[in-house]
């Protein structure tokens, strides 16, 4: 539901039913809003055919790059060696602030979600990575593990079933790129949170150089549901002319909005009904000038584009952009886009872990470029020079930190070009007096 | 003390207290209950490596910040060499590598926040809190505000860190009274 709003009747809150309920938060409130059935039945439950159900239920992964979750499960085999299961709590995609809520409300729900995952993957133990400044949600989680512990629903005998589930937190210290599924594991080894060539993916070579399944917080905590209450009935969410997206997904939206907050919508949601009815549309007197719908690494959308959207992973490509992890960023008429295109350079050459000279130096000149324009200080062959850049950022390197930084970019300067040119105008006008229009070509 | 209210509705948690003392001679850290503890945290990995990030947090805390002597003994500890603790160290922005003021305020500046007016409530906590510029310790040793890279509240704008404890939702006008309540 809309936490800190108040819900909304177009809703459907499965993950977010209990938002704002601190009551949630005990194994015995947990248990009293029907948890840990899902994780009992599960134990019991060959791997593979848990498997078979998520596969068959259409989840896909909720983190951003929306791979099916119950193929990726399939890749884990049981061939008698150690697994291992990362849940990624790294939430660190500028706009995106859902797992944070999952895991300060329901706890109980992720271990559960994890423990299940587990089990489905052949693996004993599993890791929920938390970024290092969501302290409150480590603590959270940590409180919820040490009452699952006490209560014999992990350890070595999980529920009574005879398996053996441990699950330990282990925090973050501060590094985007730690998200990343190759970086988070490297991380967790006590390593530079540096990305990994693939292959080896992770299923064959991963955590500790084990066979290794990395799933987001909500993908985690959305399982249980699905195990409870079964494929058939999961199926029952999203629009009817797109199976491919099925389910429920948390949207985070943030901004020049009226009501931020996370709303939970079944996939294919009319975006402008989203923005304008959930969320309660621009600030008085303001209005929208453009979204980006999934978390600051997707290509941005004006206004128009972003009211013809559907909100699915199909929708949001055929609308130009992605479905991402959620994050709704809103701008409105007031906002400076170049300014504003600069500081997410800013971001990712921030956060850049260095490796690839491409993004190394890619980040570095987009941000001093867009800055230089923003500044009054550009030219118009800066525009070039940035697609240049952005095109060598493209598809180059070993991890995709380096394109979510061309992406917005490439879709600021082609769609918000007139902002950037007045100020290239405005500066050329003032220095060379008398003669604009060659000034400008130059 | 108290930093009001999280949009939880439960009172934040209070800061630990950091004290700053670069040049008094090195005790190590994991001595008693500590070395308990990271016996404790080394059972859940299967290397004693995988326990750096743990250990330097436990250094953090109970120091304020990592010392060169404390790399040497975290490296000692988990059987890896000095340079390469120092390399981990200086990967992750949360590490202090040199003491801080005793309140450790990250603003968060990214897009999201950015529009919603994040560089006045930066500015506004360098004026009051004494902080000549970003990074820099104020005068009585109360303060160091630097700028964060999103810290994922985006909704709650702007969100800051003081120390570990989170506050959402800081306008310019909320600055004063907030920096008035850290000692």
């Amino acid at each position: 539901m809309g936490f800190p709003n108040r819900p909304h009747p177009r809703e459907t809150p499965i993950l977010s039913r209990f938002f704002g309920d601190a009551g949630a938060r005990s194994l015995q409130g947990w248990r009293q809003r029907g948890g840990y059935e899902a994780l009992d039945r599960a134990l019991d439950t060959d791997p593979q055919a848990l498997q078979g159900i998520v596969k068959e239920s259409g989840l896909r992964g909720r983190g951003g790059a929306g791979f099916p979750t119950g193929l990726k499960w399939s890749f884990m085999k049981p061939d008698g060696k150690t697994h291992y299961l990362c849940c990624n709590a790294d939430e660190s995609e500028p706009g995106t602030f859902k797992d944070r809520e999952i895991m300060r409300w329901t706890p109980h729900g992720l271990v559960e979600g994890v423990a299940l995952a587990a089990h489905a993957i052949y693996a004993e133990t599993a890791y929920i990575y938390i970024r290092g400044e969501f302290t409150e949600p480590l603590a959270r989680m940590s409180a919820a593990i040490d009452e699952a512990y006490a209560a014999g629903i992990l350890g070595a005998d999980a529920m009574g079933s005879g398996k053996r589930v441990d699950i330990h937190v282990h925090r973050g210290a501060g590094a985007y790129i730690c998200g990343e599924e190759t970086a988070l594991m490297n991380s967790l080894e006590g390593r530079r949170g540096n990305p990994r060539i693939k292959p080896p993916f992770p299923a064959v070579s991963g955590l500790f150089g084990m066979p290794t399944t990395i799933n987001n917080v909500e993908t985690l905590a959305t399982v249980p549901h699905i195990i409870k209450n079964g494929a058939e009935w999961y199926k029952q969410f999203g629009r009817r002319d797109n199976p491919k997206s099925i389910g429920t997904k948390l949207f985070s939206v943030c901004g020049n909005i009226a009501r931020p907050g996370n709303y939970e919508v079944a996939l294919g949601f009319p975006f402008k009904d989203f923005l304008y009815d959930l969320c309660g549309g621009p600030l008085p007197g303001r209005e929208i000038k453009a979204v980006i719908p999934g978390g600051s690494s997707v290509p941005i959308l004006t206004r128009d584009e972003a009211e013809g959207a559907l909100m699915d992973y199909e929708g949001f490509v055929a609308a130009g952009t992605m479905l991402g992890s959620g994050g709704v960023i809103v701008f409105d008429d007031r906002q400076d886009m170049v300014k504003q295109i600069a500081r997410l350079a800013r971001f990712y050459a921030h956060e850049s872990c260095a490796q690839c000279s491409q993004c190394r130096e890619g980040t570095a000149w987009t941000t001093r470029i867009l800055e230089r324009i923003r500044d009054g200080e550009g030219s118009v062959e800066d525009f070039d020079t940035l697609l240049s850049i952005a095109d060598n950022m493209s598809g180059k390197t070993i991890c995709v930190l380096s394109d979510s930084c061309a992406t917005p970019v490439i879709s600021g300067l082609a769609k918000f070009r007139p902002e950037f040119e007045a100020k290239i105008v405005a500066t050329r006008g003032m220095v060379t007096v008398g003669r604009a229009p060659r000034a400008i070509a130059n | 003390m108290s930093y009001g209210q999280s949009a939880s509705g439960e009172a934040m948690r209070t800061a630990p207290s950091h004290t700053v003392t670069a040049n008094a001679p090195y005790e190590p850290v994991f001595c008693g209950d500590r070395r308990e503890q990271l016996d404790r945290i080394l059972t859940r990995y299967p290397t004693r490596q995988a326990a750096l990030l743990p250990a330097l947090w436990m250094v953090q805390e109970a120091r304020g910040w990592v010392s060169e002597a404390a790399v040497e003994e975290v490296a000692g500890l988990l059987a890896i060499t000095p340079a390469f603790v120092k390399g981990v160290l200086t990967f992750y922005t949360m590490y202090h590598q040199h003491p801080v003021g005793r309140h450790f305020i990250q603003v968060c500046t990214t897009t999201p926040c950015n529009v919603c007016g994040a560089e006045d409530v930066l500015s506004a906590l360098l004026e009051h809190s004494g902080c000549k510029d970003l990074g820099q310790t104020s005068a009585d040793g109360r303060f160091t505000v630097v700028e964060a890279e999103c810290l994922g509240a985006c909704g709650f704008a702007t969100p800051i860190m003081v120390n570990d404890t989170f506050i959402e939702s800081v306008t310019p006008d909320s600055v004063p009274r907030l920096l008035s309540e850290l000692r």
